[in-house]
């Protein structure tokens, strides 16, 4: 094959989704929210709701999810999207709400509007991005910051004594009467991407058919903070966090 | 016929002021409410609930898990162009700050109403004025400023829901109706506002390009947020913010004046404490004191100019206010040191007397 027949119209195997813009993204190299970025765009346009999509952005990394996908936003408060998204989807009822927050935003500062929009069942999806750090304000512990794991505020590793447990609150949603699927994917290989995929899309789905709240957690890595390279973080991830955070449904009904 | 007839007769009602001001919200057009019990504010939530207005006009209310839920509820409502609502009361009203910051800071607009009690901390459910200062000169982080009402009675309670909305839209910002246990919970006539349409989505599209409705094909996405992260950008926010409190400052400014023409003592109060000084000028005519009574009904913008114009004709002023003494403060600003001013307050709850006011009228400013 030559390079123009390669690149030619009819051989077209893959193409980045209108719904992502061009801006260069400020995520770290090997950082997992770029893909789940791309996995929500994709969805949006193979369900056509690029018009009737309004996302929620968190405080956190995810702050600029704003910048990256061409769709409505608005910029919440820490803690506060699943509040905002309540009143969004309740006034707009036939558009797609979701939130994307982290596990500081979503499982510590946010745990009541969280617990409280997923108990009052709201049509909206949650899309929980759990990396255990707080990874913008510097890699410092988060809710879900494994026992011995270090950060900048549990410099000698997490202690149970000192900082409690970690909180499992995908566990604790998913007990919820509101909740209708609460499922925990990850995107470290292609499999677990499609997967993923699989997982929103079902999410979304949900919430245009009013079953109730979907909460998709993606364990995800953060490798600035976590002091590792990407490769090394995804290794790190599947031997320290899947055993703590077990990939696959918690409910589907 | 009697359709007709009922048409053409003016409704007068005897209600509470929280009561006035839910039916005045679903008669505004309101399309949502998001708010959490307190005392003495319960009766607004509870009215609108008794009224179920999503059978009737399509209105949203919602119980939320906390204030700082139901503020960022109202955020949520308010970046659609929606018409979006909250009530509580001082303590809820402290933990809204950080909501009513970001929405502020986001330009959207909203209405908050503070039936406001005695504090600091859990306090009492008794009426006070004492969150002026939280009110009018900030009361969460950053440089922002909220229009702020003073209704004095159940139809001002009516009559400046539908202002503050007005208010709200027309300069995008979030605006406080501050008003105290004692108009929230006294029952006076009203005449209700009439019915208005709730905005279509068409219409909120036309009227405000911002909302996020979700985006047109053929239009940019809409982006409600209150970061920037460079220094520049975030001194422009400041920058235009600023210029729309110096507009709101000409243009906006509400006072009302009883026995004011020939006065030559002034007293200042607003809400219920202007009730109370009402009385206590007529009994201090009754006495020959030439006493007049200046009320803000709007605490930002501060009615400045009036007051100032008043210190250059009258022989002393006093303030009078359910608090330690704090819009004083903005008359003392106004006045300048030109002629006394005086305050004269209780506090926890208690709602002075017309006696008190005449006795400290002559004590302190008189003599």
């Amino acid at each position: 094959m030559t390079t123009n027949e390669i690149i030619s119209p009819e051989n077209l195997v893959y193409t980045k989704t209108k719904v992502m813009n061009d801006t260069p993204m400020h995520y770290c190299p090997g950082c997992s929210h770029g893909v789940v970025h791309k996995l929500i765009a994709e969805i949006i346009e193979e369900m056509d709701f690029q018009d009737k999509t309004i996302g929620i952005a968190p405080v956190g990394c995810a702050v600029f999810a704003y910048k990256y996908l061409d769709i409505d936003w608005q910029q919440a408060a820490h803690g506060r999207a699943p509040a905002l998204a309540t009143a969004i989807k309740r006034l707009l009822p036939d558009r797609l709400v979701f939130t994307y927050q982290g596990d500081g935003d979503l499982a510590a500062i946010g745990t009541a509007e969280t617990i409280h929009a997923a108990n009052r069942g709201e049509n909206i999806t949650i899309i929980f991005i759990n990396n255990g750090i707080y990874g913008m304000t510097g890699g410092q512990m988060a809710p879900t910051t494994l026992v011995g794991m270090k950060s900048s505020t549990s410099p000698n590793g997490r202690n149970v004594e000192l900082n409690g447990n970690p909180l499992d609150i995908t566990k604790l949603l998913a007990q919820l009467e509101g909740t209708c699927y609460v499922t925990r994917q990850s995107v470290h290989t292609v499999g677990a991407v499609r997967k993923a995929k699989k997982a929103i899309q079902k999410a979304f789905e949900n919430s245009m058919e009013k079953k109730g709240t979907s909460v998709v957690e993606i364990v995800s890595t953060c490798n600035s903070g976590w002091k590792l390279t990407p490769s090394a973080s995804n290794d790190w991830m599947v031997e320290n966090m899947f055993p703590a955070y077990p990939l696959g449904d918690l409910k589907n009904l | 016929m009697n359709n007709l007839k009922k048409k053409n007769i003016e409704e007068v009602r005897l209600m509470k002021g929280n009561e006035a001001i839910a039916h005045a919200a679903v008669r505004c057009g309101c399309d949502g409410y998001f708010g959490y019990p307190i005392t003495p504010q319960s009766e607004i939530m509870e009215t609108l609930m008794e009224l179920e207005p999503w059978n009737t006009t399509g209105m949203v209310v919602l119980q939320a898990e906390s204030e700082t839920s139901s503020i960022n509820m109202v955020y949520g409502g308010a970046g659609c162009g929606k018409k979006s609502m909250t009530s509580s009361s001082s303590p809820g009203v402290s933990l809204m700050q950080e909501g009513i910051s970001y929405i502020a800071c986001a330009e959207l607009p909203c209405v908050i109403v503070n039936v406001m009690r005695g504090g600091p901390g859990l306090g009492t459910i008794q009426p006070s004025q004492a969150d002026y200062f939280q009110s009018v000169k900030g009361g969460g982080h950053g440089d922002y400023k909220l229009i702020t009402l003073a209704p004095a009675s159940v139809q001002e309670m009516a009559d400046h829901t539908v202002m503050a909305f007005d208010l709200a839209f027309k300069y995008l910002t979030p605006v406080l109706i501050l008003a105290d246990g004692v108009i929230g919970q006294m029952m006076e006539k009203v005449v209700l506002p009439p019915f208005q349409p709730r905005l279509t989505e068409a219409e909120i599209r036309e009227k405000y390009p911002w909302a996020t409705l979700g985006k047109p094909t053929n239009k940019k996405p809409n982006i409600i947020t209150s970061l920037a992260l460079e220094a520049e950008e975030m001194e422009a926010t400041n920058l235009r913010l600023q210029r729309k409190y110096r507009k709101i400052e000409e243009n906006e400014v509400l006072v009302e004046e009883f026995s004011c023409e020939d006065a030559e003592y002034l007293v200042i109060a607003f809400g219920t404490s202007a009730r109370v000084c009402q009385k206590a000028v007529e009994m201090a005519r009754a006495e020959g004191i030439k006493a007049g009574l200046l009320r803000p009904i709007t605490l930002f913008p501060f009615p400045t100019n009036e007051i100032s114009r008043f210190a250059d004709k009258v022989k002393g002023i006093l303030t009078v206010e359910m608090s330690a003494g704090q819009m004083v403060e903005d008359v003392r600003l106004a006045v300048n040191g030109r002629v006394p001013v005086e305050f004269y307050g209780r506090m926890g709850g208690i709602v002075p007397s017309p006696d008190e006011v005449l006795k400290a009228l002559k004590d302190k400013i008189v003599k």
